[in-house]
């Protein structure tokens, strides 16, 4: 039922430092914080002195990453409390931003994906931003039928939190909307749904 | 069953717009309009030369909307392989040729929050027809315009007039003015596309400056015609019909095969599409790809031509045509 | 040409029904007795014989009128069935432009355009509409222009930006979809778009598409025909409403086949469009039961050929798992094993 290998899965490259950016900005959440740090050699100088970097921590705030993050002394470093402040911060930033920045986002797919719509408003192409996806494999889900998102999904299949149909969560990926697909998995034969697995842990 | 959707033109008008440049009017035969188009849009021209038929793209430079007639500038070139001195030296008002439907290679990004041109010398031609459509819907542009002298440049003073010194900038070689690409690239805001249209050596300067301001390549977009050089004769075999036929110096693969009447595809004829890539079966020497259309990979395999602007340097190719 | 316009609905109590002037004109998808995908483009260019749905560009038949009741039934319930980025509003009067001008070519006495520079006046009679607009000034228009015009043409429509070597579903009306959602999709590359139909990706199918649609030139439209199968003449067959269609599935009978089970195709057609660059594509459907299919001895014959040998994986994609062997079943008492001529028209 869950067909492999869709083509709108996205593809998450990395986000190493491209050297051609006269600035970079860091768009970070709970572990995705570990796909910069993993890569400064040297805190404070060469492409990290020219890196300014929003963190929210949501669900790693006990791993201390923005104090590993400080350390690194990028050019500027700004802890949101909350992922939609930061998204709104990044809005502002972006704004004022010029051709030569290059966005890194890093972070769980639901994260990658509201702050990659927040740039392709400012007409940003998504080729030019870079990915990583990093903690928890938990997605952000738009059930098709009632237009609801259900954040944090980790089984398959899933309840719509708004409109309780049973969901099958495809691999059938919405960049606009930053979520997976969910497709009533009863419809045909309503009531033999199985029971929901932990399949996006 | 294909559909042959050429339009059969008369020379409406030739005026010397600039030393060496020359503006032609087309209006077609039939009285029919022409098709609008969008700026960045190219024709083949058509043109029978005594016993030889050429075909060459030009960009469209008046308005797109203008359905009355299609105009093209043209320079003329000193090693011309006969098309621009066929324009300038025997085309007179009131002859007719074909013009192809329009095809758009170079196309604005429809999403750009600003689109910056620069253009070097006969370079400005698509520009013209992208601004005028630009400036109908009310988009945010900018021009930068690159002349050898004043009288060299054809244009500039109209478009200056038209739309302003704050969004048309001219570059005079002679008054040791050029374009400061790095200043102006640096502090572009985000959603800005470029576009760069004019000589080799410029395309590729303007492109690798925007680079190194970091420039993200799907904002960057050029275009340049590529006139297939000329070479040694060859033969080429076709595997399908077992043919040969003989491409003399000065004419591209394609062009033999429509000079033996055989219909291949093309868009473009200048290496850029890649509507004519062709599969080589055998070649008895080394092939040389002048196009800007296959990866490297494909031109180091040997497996791949662009027939309108590539050829050997040996005694014979076969093409699975 | 006088069409003579049904009213018919396509919900509910479902009165859609082909009059046998339509049935002959149907654009049955089988060129010979067998189905897998392939690049299966064509010039499109009239063919067929007279009468027959390739006849024109735009294609308007009997059931325009009813059809257009059922969209705006469909957009007051859900208004996210028509979207536009905000980057193809050139796109939007191209496509207008295209839509009006082959209408009124093709069915003079049901639709015309006068133009007079700017100032525009189409009429589409059978809908009762009489518009004077200014072409480029969308505020004379009650709504943005494509939507104002594919309310008033059969079949979906999606608008495809050209950029960076690909193609971008960017804008579309979509009510009478194969199961697919706009409002999900929209935004989205070529590739991604169709990321969910299986084999044909490592068939190589989409990228021969793509670079084939890349170089589609003004003034050469393309076609081609696809196909599924639809339980009741439902035009909307969304993903949005499949919990209240899905279980349609499930009532299929030896007894009801010939009514309830339709052959559904689409005749997609692909043109370049002037202004923007952006590619129209027209997503045409049409519906027939299988007892008005029968009544052309050769489709019944490849019909029941074409479902009884189709690879496992398209009769799960296509869902056609819970109706297939009873409609095979069926079928086999119009296939007297005779040959079958080349081609897709009624012998």
């Amino acid at each position: 039922m869950l067909v492999k290998g869709i083509k709108s899965r996205p593809v998450y490259s990395g986000v190493a430092f491209d050297p051609m950016a006269k600035r970079h900005i860091f768009v970070l959440e709970a572990e995705g914080a570990t796909s910069l740090i993993e890569q400064v050699a040297t805190p404070g100088s060469g492409e990290i002195a020219k890196a300014d970097v929003l963190y929210v921590a949501t669900a790693a705030a006990p791993k201390a990453y923005d104090q590993k993050l400080a350390a690194l002394k990028p050019h500027d470093l700004w802890s949101a409390p909350t992922i939609p402040v930061l998204l709104n911060r990044l809005n502002v930033v972006l704004g004022a931003a010029h051709m030569g920045t290059r966005l890194y986002l890093s972070g769980t797919e639901g994260f990658i994906g509201q702050a990659m719509q927040v740039a392709l408003n400012h007409g940003m192409d998504f080729n030019s931003i870079k990915t990583e996806h990093r903690g928890s494999e938990a997605r952000r889900v738009q059930c098709v039928h009632c237009k609801g998102i259900t954040d944090d999904v980790k089984t398959q299949p899933v309840t719509c939190s708004h409109c309780g149909l049973t969901l099958l969560v495809r691999d059938h990926y919405s960049r606009r909307l930053g979520a997976f697909q969910g497709v009533c998995i009863d419809a045909e034969e309503p009531g033999t749904a199985p029971a929901p697995e932990v399949l996006f842990p | 069953m294909t559909l042959n959707t050429e339009m059969r033109v008369r020379v409406a008008d030739i005026k010397q717009v600039a030393d060496h440049v020359k503006r032609f009017r087309f209006e077609r035969v039939d009285g029919k309009p022409m098709p609008v188009f969008s700026g960045g849009a190219h024709v083949v021209v058509a043109m029978r030369d005594g016993a030889v038929l050429r075909r060459n793209p030009y960009s469209l430079m008046s308005s797109p909307e203008d359905k009355s007639g299609y105009e093209i500038s043209v320079l003329r070139v000193e090693n011309s392989r006969g098309g621009s001195h066929f324009l300038h030296d025997k085309l007179k008002k009131g002859d007719e040729l074909t013009v192809s439907q329009p095809v758009n290679l170079f196309p604005m990004d429809q999403r750009g929050r600003k689109h910056l041109f620069m253009a070097g010398g006969i370079g400005i031609t698509p520009f013209m027809a992208m601004m005028d459509q630009l400036s109908k819907t009310g988009e945010h542009f900018e021009l930068h315009y690159a002349v050898r002298t004043r009288t060299h440049g054809a244009y500039w003073k109209d478009l200056e007039q038209r739309y302003g010194k704050s969004r048309v900038k001219i570059y005079c070689d002679a008054e040791n003015l050029f374009i400061p690409a790095k200043a102006i690239l640096e502090n572009q805001p985000l959603g800005t596309h470029l576009y760069v249209c004019g000589p080799h050596g410029m395309i590729k300067g303007v492109l690798s400056t925007a680079r190194e301001q970091g420039w993200p390549s799907q904002n960057l977009h050029s275009e340049e015609f590529l006139a297939p050089p000329p070479g040694k004769p060859f033969n080429v075999k076709l595997a399908k019909t077992n043919k040969t036929i003989e491409v003399h110096s000065h004419q591209s693969i394609l062009e033999a095969l429509e000079a033996a009447g055989i219909d291949a595809p093309y868009l473009c004829r200048g290496g850029a599409c890649g509507q004519c890539e062709t599969n080589v079966v055998a070649c008895s020497g080394k092939l040389e790809h002048n196009d800007i259309f296959l990866e490297p990979e494909d031109k180091a395999s040997g497996k791949k031509i662009m027939i309108c602007v590539s050829r050997i340097s040996g005694p014979d190719i076969t093409l699975d045509l | 040409m006088n069409i003579n316009f049904k009213k018919e609905t396509f919900r509910d109590d479902y009165t859609f029904r082909n009059s046998p002037e339509a049935i002959r004109r149907f654009p049955f998808p089988f060129h010979e007795d067998k189905y897998m995908y392939s690049v299966n483009m064509e010039p499109h260019v009239p063919a067929g014989p007279a009468g027959h749905a390739y006849n024109n560009g735009i294609d308007v038949d009997e059931h325009f009128v009813s059809e257009m009741e059922d969209r705006a039934k469909v957009l007051k319930e859900d208004p996210l069935r028509y979207q536009a980025l905000p980057h193809m509003m050139t796109a939007q009067w191209d496509t207008l432009e295209l839509l009006m001008e082959q209408q009124a070519a093709g069915y003079p006495e049901h639709f015309s355009l006068t133009k007079d520079g700017d100032n525009w006046h189409w009429i589409n009679k059978p809908m009762g509409i009489d518009q004077k607009f200014v072409f480029g000034d969308a505020s004379t228009l009650p709504m943005e222009p494509l939507e104002f015009i594919t309310r008033q043409a059969q079949g979906d429509h999606v608008i495809v930006d050209q950029r960076d070597g690909n193609l971008w579903c960017d804008a579309g009306m979509v009510t009478t979809q194969a199961d697919w959602s706009l409002d999900f999709d929209i935004g989205m590359n070529f590739m991604e778009w169709h990321g969910p139909v299986p084999l044909a990706h490592n068939l190589g199918i989409f990228e021969r598409a793509l670079k084939f649609l890349l170089n589609l030139q003004q003034g050469k439209p393309v076609r081609r025909l696809n196909w599924t199968m639809t339980i009741n003449p439902r035009l909307d067959t969304s993903p949005e409403n499949y919990h209240k269609w899905g279980t349609d599935r499930a009532t299929v009978t030896p007894e009801n086949v010939g009514n309830k089970v339709h052959l559904r195709c689409e005749l997609q057609s692909l043109w370049r469009l002037p202004r923007s660059n952006a590619i129209l594509f027209v997503i045409r459907c049409y519906l027939i039961k299988m007892e008005e299919l029968v009544t052309v001895p050769k489709w019944a014959r490849r019909f029941h050929r074409v479902l009884r040998d189709l690879p496992p994986e398209l009769v799960d994609y296509k869902g056609l798992t819970r109706y297939r062997p009873t409609t095979v079943e069926w079928l086999s008492k119009y296939d007297d094993g005779k040959p079958t001529s080349p081609g897709i028209f009624p012998e």
